[in-house]
């Protein structure tokens, strides 16, 4: 049934289902992942995509269903079972030491890693097997100095090494530039073109199913829902079989703003890194009432320190900010007076206190005003939890309830949540970092569209995103961050994808 | 045709309230199950120790219980000695809430003794004990919170660690102590131990009526208590707990993190510094070396215990106070060296340690899906 010329493994899964107490997370998915293709797992957020992949790894045990390898039953009971199998994963983020360097890296992650190294043979040997691969990284350079490119290639390059020939990968081009994710998922192909190479790979990026994936299965709310040729697929179709009949919320047409009034202006801003080296300087900007000014740029060219200053997260070296003529700090004092809003990027890390149960996360903007403090100082949980209930049914947060801890929530839950804080007021100011990051279609959609609506509802927005497709969506005029200066400034309707790309690479 | 309906995973609120009462129960027991187990752990592992060395666990325990709860006269002897742990381990349990480590309550303890026997000198013989023992006790609570307000902020403003400095601080405090009692404070009519001058009889605070235990243990109750009260149902508390929770999103609000941490690392001293007072002003009399009698060092094992919440530390500070009562009657009784109570503490705190990896990990006490 399989070539066995082939070292690529051919997998599949019949009837896996898996139910925890009386949740059902995974029911009745069969996929069947042919050897030596590229095969996406789409699904949104909580579709049970983690979940099907856990069982195959071995991190969960299937309540019902069998896993078949190169035609033959097997049962995974751990990782390691699942390693003898050959299956190995690729995890969202990096899994690498960042203090070591590749070779370092690759050889203790070997099962029978040796407890004395002798690393001229290993050496050799490395730059032997990297001659077969068609990635190449510098095997002696530490970890933490590789780009996330080089090291997403290394972590494929680990699992080749260590000889595992189907590999899942967790969203893969999450961390990395358009370029790079074409670059390795390129060459991924053609590792599985060749034979070498099985590939199941959980993504929300449709372009790249369309242009890297053979076929693919949807999962939807724990359900299987088919699979099929991505050749005979439309982008609407697998859409539709993603999120089903699940009503989107309507986009927001953008209204014209006819204001001139400029309400947020950076005025010579310079601030430091953790290091203590200038990481932004003198960087001036205006955002106008109605306005998005999304900011472009290779990630680690001083976009994340500019929220950060913005956000009170980070003091400023020099330089003022101004909102409406008058100096700002970002203080809760200025913050409140001023109507000043964020959205960070990674909201967990960032904008809640994961211990703290969603309606205390909620409340963080509202806590010391009423209703919840009546005199600034006393604070009553009653209206903090009906405030919750409230928002919990609005943004429609998929939550236990608002007693429980924010972390137990999905990352969109999560943004969902933050929103619902920032935004449910009146805002003027809207400071807002790669706020769609490893979100699933739907709340992409929805975050996108409640930015809009502040935008045509008369808030200055600042966009900050990793993600160019993202700023040409939203923005009004697109300013691009390079090495700590913002270079340029265009409106968006002058400007375009190479241009933006030329400044971004450090063109001026 | 299928619509996400933002209330149906919150179907669970509509059980029964019984039973969703029962469940809350069942969730919020893992708070003290754990804790018990842990002590239980330990117990076994000292009877061990105590096989190794030839000596019945059945006696120790039997004595450590008579010593410690048997007899009214134990009873006194132990909420003597838990009123200072109560105090101390908030000196701990409160920083704890904005994520910072404060091992240093004993030096806090010590200067706020020390301050506390000084500052009443001047008005010896001459004001009513209402006036002495206030000032006293003013004295000692702001000295202990400068004390540790000072850790708070070399954490904020240099990035000092602050269980490293306050630890290191209290060295400095016993130093400050010993030099003024041995020398510009000692009082000359009692050479042989240098203590600062004796507040005198009239001064000190009294009994509890009916028992042999001073005030400082009904103080101490009311000062956890309110300090619950300020960590859970003020914006102060909700304010700190932010900070404590994740310090970027703290920032993020506009919270004046900064002033958070000095105010509870000076809230926490200035707990230390009562212990201090209570030292002075109703056991010793005087500020001497005996201050420093480990109560600031017992109080980090209540907090942990107690898993940093203000009111559960009454119960395990008395629990700890019972076992270091039961010392002495133990080295009489068995002929075990006094700090083989020591050695149980220390075990207790290790294996509780440990227990705090079990906490999420019972089903038993995960809530249910609904």
């Amino acid at each position: 049934m399989t070539d066995k010329t082939m070292p690529a493994v051919g997998l599949e899964t019949v009837g896996m289902t898996k139910i925890f107490g009386s949740l059902v997370a995974l029911e009745d998915a069969s996929i069947r992942v042919a050897p030596g293709t590229m095969h996406a797992l789409l699904g949104e957020n909580g579709a049970g995509k983690s979940t099907l992949v856990k069982c195959i790894m071995g991190f969960y045990q299937p309540t019902r269903g069998k896993i078949i390898v190169d035609g033959v039953e097997e049962i995974v009971r751990n990782p390691r079972d699942a390693m003898k199998l050959k299956l190995g994963m690729v995890y969202q983020h990096f899994t690498l030491v960042p203090s070591l360097t590749a070779a370092e890296n690759l050889v203790i992650s070997r099962p029978d890693c040796p407890s004395i190294v002798n690393w001229t043979a290993e050496l050799a040997n490395l730059e032997a097997f990297l001659d077969r691969m068609p990635f190449k990284v510098p095997l002696r350079t530490p970890v933490s100095s590789l780009s996330a490119g080089e090291k997403q290639k290394l972590e494929i390059l680990k699992q080749l090494y260590l000889d595992r020939r189907f590999l899942i990968l967790d969203e893969p081009t999450s961390v990395l530039t358009p370029g790079e994710a074409d670059e390795i998922l390129g060459l991924l192909r053609d590792m599985t073109r060749a034979g070498e190479l099985t590939i199941l790979m959980i993504t929300h990026k449709f372009r790249e199913v369309n242009a890297y994936c053979d076929e693919v299965s949807v999962l939807r709310r724990g359900k299987y829902v088919g699979s099929g040729k991505v050749s005979d697929l439309t982008t609407d179709e697998m859409a539709h079989m993603m999120i089903g009949d699940t009503k989107l919320r309507e986009r927001s047409a953008r209204v014209e703003q006819g204001a001139d009034r400029t309400v947020l202006e950076l005025s010579a801003l310079f601030a430091s890194d953790d290091e203590g080296l200038p990481a932004i300087a003198s960087v001036d900007l205006k955002v106008k009432a109605g306005e998005i000014v999304g900011i472009a740029g290779v990630s680690g060219n001083g976009q994340s320190e500019l929220v950060e200053v913005l956000s009170g997260q980070r003091d400023l070296d020099d330089g003022r900010i101004f909102i409406n003529g008058q100096p700002f700090e970002p203080t809760r004092q200025h913050m409140d007076k001023f109507k000043v809003f964020g959205l960070p990027e990674e909201p967990l890390k960032n904008a809640t206190a994961p211990r703290l149960s969603v309606a205390e996360n909620m409340a963080m903007r509202s806590f010391d005003k009423p209703p919840i403090s009546q005199n600034g100082w006393w604070l009553s949980p009653r209206p903090m939890k009906a405030k919750a209930r409230e928002l919990i049914a609005q943004y429609r947060v998929k939550t236990p309830g608002p007693d429980t801890p924010i972390q137990n929530l999905s990352g969109g839950n999560v943004q969902r949540a933050v929103l619902a804080r920032e935004l449910s007021g009146d805002v003027e100011v809207l400071i807002v970092a790669n706020p769609c990051f490893g979100l699933d279609f739907a709340s992409v959609a929805d975050i996108r569209a409640q930015i809009i609506e502040q935008r045509n509802s008369g808030a200055a927005v600042l966009l900050v995103s990793e993600d160019l497709d993202e700023i040409l969506e939203l923005s009004d005029r697109v300013a691009v961050m390079s090495e700590g200066h913002i270079t340029y400034v265009s409106p968006i309707g002058e400007t375009d994808r190479n241009t933006i790309g030329h400044a971004m690479a450090g063109g001026h | 045709m299928t619509v996400i309906n933002p209330m149906s995973s919150e179907a669970g609120t509509t059980l029964s309230p019984v039973r969703v009462f029962f469940d809350q129960v069942r969730t919020a027991s893992e708070y003290v199950i754990i804790p018990l187990l842990a002590l239980a752990v330990t117990c076994i592992l000292f009877s061990g120790l105590l096989l190794i060395l030839g000596q019945s666990p059945v006696d120790f325990f039997e004595l450590l219980w008579r010593g410690g709860f048997g007899t009214p006269f134990s009873w006194q002897n132990t909420l003597t000695r838990s009123s200072p742990l109560i105090l101390t381990a908030l000196c701990v349990a409160i920083p704890a809430q904005l994520g910072l480590v404060i091992i240093g309550g004993e030096g806090a303890l010590v200067l706020g003794g020390f301050m506390a026997a000084i500052t009443a000198l001047p008005f010896l013989g001459w004001a009513p004990p209402a006036v002495v023992l206030s000032v006293m006790a003013i004295a000692g609570v702001t000295t202990g919170a400068v004390w540790i307000g000072v850790v708070g902020a070399l954490r904020y403003y240099r990035g000092i660690n602050e269980t490293i400095s306050s630890l290191l601080m209290f060295y400095i405090a016993i130093a400050i102590m010993n030099f003024f009692v041995e020398g510009a404070f000692k009082d000359l009519a009692n050479p042989n131990k240098p203590s600062t001058k004796s507040i005198g009889d009239a001064n000190m605070i009294g009994k509890i009526p009916g028992m042999d235990v001073h005030w400082g243990f009904v103080v101490g109750i009311a000062v956890a208590v309110i300090l619950w009260v300020l960590m859970n149902r003020t914006t102060f508390g909700f304010a700190a707990r932010i900070t404590g929770g994740n310090i970027r999103a703290a920032k993020a609000q506009g919270l004046p993190v900064g002033l958070l941490m000095i105010s509870a690392c000076a809230i926490a001293g200035g707990c230390a510094g009562l212990a201090g007072f209570f030292e002075v002003a109703a056991i010793q009399g005087k500020a001497n070396a005996s201050l420093a009698a480990g109560y600031g060092f017992t109080g980090i094992l209540v907090a942990f215990l107690a898993r940093q919440n203000a009111l559960a530390a009454v119960p395990f500070a008395i629990l700890l106070g019972g076992i270091a009562a039961a010392g002495g009657l133990i080295q009489r009784r068995m002929g075990l060296p006094d700090a083989t109570v020591n050695v149980l503490t220390g075990l207790m705190f290790v294996v509780l340690l440990v227990s705090e990896t079990l906490y999420g990990r019972i089903p038993l006490f995960k809530p249910r899906e609904s």
